[in-house]
């Protein structure tokens, strides 16, 4: 099973390893982390066997590792993610994907009369409901769920 | 000297219980006495990005009684915002020009926005229907003067419960003060769960009905809004529940003495005509009662008291 996931995505030896996405999730994994514009390889794979989740995704980042705040924001579309922290090839942290009491940014308001969908405002939002997801708009007040959840470009 | 000198007022939870009695007990003193020009060196700026003709010469009025000058504007047509100038910049540039702001505009959280990209402290004066706390600091003012205290009150609120940004506010800032809510409207238009949920965390009790008659004997406070036609996607819903949230003089028979009705006005026909005559009709002299809050407001976080 290992020797297979080396296969299909080779190991990296220093940045960072997103594993345990859910295929449905990756590309916002993705986006929330900047990675469309970021300048070293990405590896990802998708749709990859995997005992917990059945199908999964897979992201490793070469040369990047990231603050918790920065990961923890993947909670709200990969509850599950390992986050793993390689140095020299070696796994040197490992931990999963939490969500996080505030949002900053990635997360667009699902009100469409607030202010930040109306001027270049960055978002903020305190999360109100880990367990249901629901976000409250540090401006309008308003919640945004999952539901309703769209991702900053 | 004040806690809330510099402070913005954004949203009524910005304030302490505390500080919503300091602003009364200043408004009070403006009351007895309105004409004292302890602002005169000041410039307050009002800007209107939608027209709202009650709250705005309310605003004025106490910062011309207080002898501040004014600037500003009274809706956006003819300004740089018109032409597509940014909320961000409009606000640093009067920022410069002035020592506090008054804002109103449609946008729900713009004032929250404006308040951190402003230099000198934002009083929101309505961000669409998120947030009015300046009425909800003058219906506080209205309801301490007619019972003499906010503590232990019976509070009705009446109508559309569900959109009625001035209700939220007063029930958030009642949880303070050991209030029972007694919460009347169509079904379609009760009070949000998220509303009911502050109450439940202040260890309070809120009890819904659909007929307005049923408050009448135990309420010390009936505070009613309107029922708005377009709430209802079925126009005949609407007619099978208009009546029953719409308040007549002789429904009022059984009340206790000291109970007052209020409502943010304007009214269309809840309240009907008869009604104004009676002695617990108080909805004018609560508007009237705005200017002295709004007075304390600006008077506090202006530093001058
Ligand atoms: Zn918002």
């Amino acid at each position: 099973m290992d020797n297979k996931k080396e296969i299909l995505v080779s190991a990296i030896d220093n940045g960072t390893v997103i594993d345990h996405v859910p295929t449905d999730s990756l590309y916002q994994v993705i986006r929330i982390l900047g990675l469309e514009r970021y300048n070293d390889e990405v590896l990802m794979g998708n749709y990859l066997a995997s005992g917990k989740l059945g199908r999964k995704g897979i992201v490793k980042i070469r040369n990047k590792h990231f603050s918790v705040d920065e990961v923890n924001k993947i909670a709200l579309v990969a509850p599950f993610a390992s986050i793993i922290d390689i140095e020299d090839y070696k796994v040197v942290r490992k931990y999963q994907a939490e969500i996080p009491d505030h949002i900053d940014n990635c997360v667009r308001c699902a009100n469409p009369k607030c202010i930040t969908n109306a001027e270049v405002v960055p978002t903020r939002f305190d999360v109100v409901d880990k367990e249901n997801l629901k976000l409250r708009c540090h401006y309008c007040e308003k919640f945004t769920t999952k539901e309703t959840m769209k991702f900053t470009e | 000297m004040s806690t809330l000198k510099g402070r913005n007022l954004i949203s009524i939870t910005d304030f302490s219980r505390d500080e919503y009695i300091e602003v009364l007990d200043i408004a009070e003193e403006f009351e007895k006495n309105p004409k004292q020009k302890i602002l005169s060196d000041k410039v307050v700026a009002t800007l209107f990005f939608e027209p709202s003709t009650r709250t705005r010469l309310s605003f004025e009025s106490a910062a011309n009684q207080l002898g501040a000058r004014i600037i500003g504007f009274s809706d956006p047509g003819g300004t740089s915002v018109q032409k597509g100038e940014t909320l961000h910049d409009t606000i640093v540039m009067v920022s410069s020009y002035s020592d506090l702001i008054v804002m109103r505009n449609p946008k729900e959280g713009s004032s929250r926005y404006a308040s951190e990209v402003a230099s000198v402290p934002v009083i929101n004066a309505g961000d669409g229907a998120n947030q009015h706390p300046t009425q909800c600091m003058l219906d506080l003012y209205s309801i301490r003067k007619t019972q003499g205290t906010l503590e232990n009150l019976n509070i009705a609120m009446v109508g559309d419960l569900k959109y009625g940004r001035t209700v939220h506010s007063l029930v958030q800032a009642m949880c303070n003060f050991n209030a029972t809510f007694h919460l009347v409207s169509p079904t379609e238009l009760k009070l949000p769960s998220s509303v009911k949920m502050s109450i439940k965390n202040a260890g309070l009790k809120y009890y819904q009905y659909t007929d307005l008659r049923e408050i009448i004997p135990t309420a010390d406070i009936i505070y009613m809004t309107r029922v708005q036609r377009e709430r209802f996607p079925d126009p005949m819903e609407y007619e099978r529940v208009k009546d029953s949230c719409i308040l007549t003089a002789s429904m009022l028979q059984g009340c206790k003495d000291n109970m007052r009705i209020l409502h943010p006005l304007p009214r269309v026909n809840e309240i009907t005509t008869d009604v104004d005559s009676t002695p617990y009709a108080y909805y004018f002299q609560q508007a009237q009662n705005g200017v002295y809050v709004r007075q304390a407001l600006m008077a506090a976080i202006l530093g001058a008291r």
